[in-house]
C-alpha cells in the first residue's frame, strides 16, 4: 500500500491561469457531478451498478487534458468523469444514468457504458480488461491510415492482471502503436489491495517484458499527470513506441455503491482524503492568486448548478419507447433487412430502427408499463425489484 | 465460371476485396509468411505487404479485440482463427464486445469485422479441434453467421462479410476446403445474406443441412430417389444469422416432413432452434415430428472410427427421413 504521506509535495509549476481554471473547472464539475450521482442512485432515479471517480479526478483531468481533439480516449465501467472531461453535455451523462432517450447511448449502455464519438470518447467498458485490445485496434487504425493520432487507454490496477494486458502490451509493442496505457492505481481491485492481488506492485514494470517502457505520475497531482500523460503521448506519437503509465491515486468511494468498504479502514482513506485533488489544486490556485476564494466558490457554485440543471434535463426526458428495444442491433441494408427471433412468434423478421408499431399486447408489456411507474400496473413482485447489488 | 477448390474461393474472395479497398485487412496466426494452417491466405502477404496482411502472435482474444478497434475506427478487419475451437479464446470480444457496441452505445459506431474459422470433424484433431459450434454464434444477437457449403458460396458470402457493416463469424469447413466448385468469375458475384439455396427440389421431405450438412444431406436425398421412392427437397441455408426462414417454411408446407441435420451438438444446437421456429409457424402443416440428426453429444474423439461416430452421415440422415415418411399421425 502506498503511504500518502510519501508522495511528493505538489508540483512547483502551475500552468498558464486559463489552463489552470479549465483543469479545476473540470475537476469540480466531476466531483459535483458524481456526488449527484450518487444521491440519484440512492433515490433509485439510477439503477444497476454505480462506479464513482471521486478522488481520481487528477488523474482523470491530468491524461485527458494532454490528449489533442484528434485522439482516442477509452476506459472502463468507472467513465462518467472521462466522457465530461472530452467534453460530453453533463444533461447527456446524466440522462444516461436515468436510462432515458436523451442519454448519450439513448439508455441502452447505463453508467458503465458511456460513449461519445463526437467528443472521440470511444466508450466505458464493463469488461475489466476488455478495452486494451480495443485500444490498440484504435491505434492500429491510425496508424494503417498514416493519421496523426494517438490513443490513450485507461484501466485499473485490477485489469493489469488479466491475460488482454500481456496480450496488448506484446502486440502494441511488435506493431510499433501509437498508444499509451494508463494504469489508475487506486490501489485496490474492487475490494482485493494491489499487494493481494498483484506479485508486482511496481505496476510501471509490468509492461516492460513486453517491451512497453513505464512512467508513473502522482495522480493525486493534476499537473504530473499532465506532465507525464503528454510524454508518453509523445514517445507513442513521436518514436512510434507505447508506453504503460502507472498513475498512483486513491478512490474515496467504495467500488460502487454497494460497497460496504470492510477491506480497508477509516483512517487510511482519511489520510488519503489529505490529499484530494480538487482541494489541493484549489487552494494552489488561490494560493498563487490565479483565482479568488470568492471566484472560487463562485465555480463551485455555478457548476452545482449545472448538474441541477441535468438532473432536470435527465428527469424530463423520456424513458426509451417499447419500439426502441429493437434499434441499432444490426446496420441494415441491403444485405441485412432484418431478422428472426424466436421470442416473436411471427415469421415477420425484425427490422430494427425501421420496426415501428409493435403489438402493445407483446409479452412482459406489463413489466415495461410496471417499470415505468404506470399507475395501472400491477404491484411489484419480489423478484422484480431493483436489487441493491 | 471457373473450377476452383472452397479453400481456392476463399482466397479469391480475399484477394479481390483486398484489391477493391483499401480499409480491407487481414490478421491472423500464421496467416502471413506461412500462408495459412489451411492455406486459404495463400501468396496473400506477398501480393499486398505485411501491412495489409499480418501475422500475429497467439492471442486470440486480442486480435479479434484489435479487429473490433480497427473495425470502429474505419478499417475492414478479416481475422482469421485457427480453428473454431480457439474462438472461445476470443469468446470476450466477440459476445462482450463485437456484438455489443452498436447496441450498447446506441448505435453511435459500427462494426465491420469478419472473424473466419474453420469447424468439423473428420482428421482425428481430437476434442480441441474438431467441433461444430455455430449454434454458439446463432445465439447471439449482433453477430451474422455464415456457414457456406459450396465454393461459389464461399466466395460470395465472404465478399458480402467484409462488405457488410456488421460483425461477421465466418465458419469455414476443414472437409471442405479441398472440394472443387464452379465459382463465377465475375469480380462483383456476391452471395447475399439471408437467402437460403434449394439444392434439389423434392416434394415428400425437407431435409435442412448446415454447413457441410448439406452436402451429406444432397448425397442422401440421391439414395432415397433412387431406393425409396422419396423426393427430398435439400435446403442450404448459407447463412444463419439472418435467416431465411420464409424458403424453409414454404418448402415444409409443401412436403409437410422435416429433418434437420447438422455436425454440431444436439443440446440448444442449430436444429433444435429451427424445429422450434418450423414448429411454432408450421405446426398445422407438418404430418410428422420433425426429425433431428446431430452430431454426437461428446466432446470429439481421436480414434478414428469413433470420431466417424460421432458425427453424422448418409446413413443417419436416410433413417430419419424414412421415420418421417413411415409415421402416420
Amino acid at each position: 500500500m502506498a503511504d500518502p504521506a510519501e508522495a511528493r509535495t505538489p508540483s512547483a509549476s502551475l500552468p498558464d491561469p486559463d489552463v489552470a481554471r479549465d483543469w479545476l473547472a473540470t475537476m469540480t464539475l466531476i466531483r459535483r457531478f458524481e456526488e449527484r450521482a450518487g444521491e440519484m442512485y440512492a433515490k433509485a432515479k439510477v439503477g444497476g451498478f454505480l462506479h464513482l471517480a471521486i478522488g481520481e479526478e487528477a488523474t482523470i483531468v491530468g491524461s485527458t487534458r494532454a490528449l489533442r481533439d484528434q485522439d482516442y480516449l477509452i476506459s472502463t465501467y468507472r467513465s462518467h468523469g472521462h466522457t465530461l472531461a472530452r467534453g460530453s453535455d453533463p444533461n447527456h451523462v446524466m440522462a444516461e444514468l436515468f436510462g432515458r432517450v436523451d442519454g448519450l447511448c439513448k439508455g441502452r449502455g447505463g453508467s458503465m457504458h458511456m460513449f461519445d464519438l463526437d467528443k472521440r470518447f470511444m466508450g466505458g467498458y464493463g469488461i475489466v480488461g476488455g478495452n486494451l485490445p480495443l485500444a490498440a485496434g484504435f491505434a492500429l487504425a491510425s496508424d494503417y491510415n498514416g493519421l496523426d493520432e494517438a490513443t490513450l487507454c485507461q484501466f485499473g490496477d485490477g485489469a493489469s492482471n488479466q491475460g488482454t494486458f500481456g496480450e496488448t502490451m506484446n502486440l502494441a509493442a511488435l506493431w510499433s502503436l501509437p498508444v499509451v496505457f494508463m494504469i489508475t492505481n487506486n490501489q485496490f481491485g474492487m475490494g482485493t489491495a494491489l499487494e493481494r492481488h498483484s506479485a508486482m506492485t511496481d505496476l510501471l514494470r509490468k509492461g516492460e517484458g513486453f517491451g512497453v517502457p513505464g512512467m508513473r505520475c502522482d495522480g493525486m497531482d493534476v499537473q504530473d499527470t499532465y506532465d507525464v500523460t503528454t510524454e508518453a503521448l509523445r514517445v507513442a506519437r513521436e518514436e512510434r513506441k507505447p508506453v504503460l503509465v502507472e498513475a498512483l491515486t486513491y478512490r474515496f468511494r467504495g467500488h460502487s455503491m454497494a460497497d460496504p468498504e470492510e477491506y480497508r479502514t477509516k483512517e487510511q482513506v482519511d489520510e488519503w482524503r489529505k490529499r484530494d485533488p480538487l482541494a489541493v489544486f484549489g487552494d494552489q490556485l488561490v494560493d498563487a492568486a490565479i483565482m479568488s476564494a470568492e471566484e472560487r466558490e463562485t465555480l463551485d457554485r455555478e457548476t452545482i448548478e449545472r448538474i441541477d440543471a441535468a438532473v432536470a434535463f435527465a428527469d424530463a426526458s423520456p424513458h426509451p419507447a417499447p419500439n426502441e428495444l429493437y434499434d441499432d442491433i444490426y446496420v441494415l441494408g441491403e444485405q441485412v433487412r432484418g431478422w428472426y427471433s424466436v421470442d416473436e412468434r411471427t415469421s415477420t423478421p425484425h427490422r430494427g430502427e425501421d420496426e415501428r408499431g409493435m403489438d402493445e399486447n407483446l409479452p412482459g408489456h406489463t413489466e415495461y408499463e410496471r417499470a415505468m411507474g404506470h399507475p395501472d400496473a400491477p404491484t411489484p413482485t419480489d423478484d422484480a425489484q431493483r436489487s441493491d447489488d | 465460371m471457373a473450377v476452383m477448390r472452397y479453400r481456392e474461393a476463399l482466397n479469391a474472395a480475399l484477394r479481390e476485396e483486398l484489391q477493391r479497398d483499401e480499409s480491407v485487412m487481414l490478421m491472423g496466426e500464421d496467416i502471413g509468411v506461412f500462408n495459412g494452417a489451411f492455406k486459404v491466405t495463400a501468396g496473400l502477404m506477398e501480393e499486398f505487404g505485411e501491412k495489409r496482411v499480418r501475422d500475429t502472435p497467439i492471442s486470440e482474444n486480442t486480435i479479434v479485440g484489435m479487429g473490433v478497434g480497427a473495425a470502429m475506427t474505419g478499417l475492414r478487419p478479416v481475422v482469421e482463427l485457427m480453428t473454431i475451437n480457439f474462438s472461445l479464446l476470443a469468446m470476450d470480444q466477440i459476445v462482450n464486445h463485437a456484438a455489443s457496441i452498436r447496441y450498447m452505445f446506441g448505435g453511435q459506431v459500427k462494426v465491420p469485422l469478419v472473424v473466419r474459422m474453420p469447424q468439423g470433424a473428420g482428421h482425428q484433431l481430437g476434442p480441441t479441434h474438431s467441433h461444430s459450434w455455430e449454434a454458439l454464434f446463432l445465439h447471439v444477437p449482433g453477430l451474422l453467421v455464415a456457414v457456406p457449403t459450396t465454393a461459389a458460396d464461399a466466395k460470395g458470402l465472404l465478399k458480402s462479410a467484409i462488405r457488410d457493416d456488421n460483425p461477421v463469424i465466418f465458419i469455414e469447413h476443414e472437409y471442405l476446403y479441398g472440394q472443387r466448385g464452379e465459382v463465377p468469375d465475375d469480380e462483383d458475384f456476391t452471395v447475399r445474406f439471408g437467402e437460403a439455396a434449394i439444392r434439389r427440389e423434392g416434394s415428400d421431405v425437407t431435409i435442412v443441412g448446415i454447413s457441410r450438412m448439406a452436402l451429406t444431406a444432397a448425397r442422401a436425398a440421391e439414395t432415397l430417389s433412387e431406393k425409396h421412392g422419396i423426393e427430398a427437397e435439400v435446403i442450404d441455408p448459407r447463412t444463419l444469422r439472418p435467416l431465411d426462414l420464409d424458403t424453409i417454411l414454404a418448402s415444409v408446407r409443401k412436403t409437410n416432413r422435416c429433418v434437420i441435420v447438422e455436425e454440431g451438438w444436439p443440446h440448444g444446437g442449430v436444429g433444435a432452434n429451427l424445429a422450434a421456429l418450423i414448429s411454432e409457424q408450421a405446426f398445422d402443416d407438418l404430418d410428422a415430428p420433425i426429425q433431428r440428426v446431430t452430431g454426437a453429444d461428446v466432446p470429439m474423439p481421436y480414434s478414428k472410427p469413433l470420431e466417424q461416430l460421432a458425427f453424422p452421415h448418409e446413413p443417419q440422415v436416410i433413417d430419419a427421413v424414412l421415420a418421417t415418411t413411415k409415421s402416420r399421425y
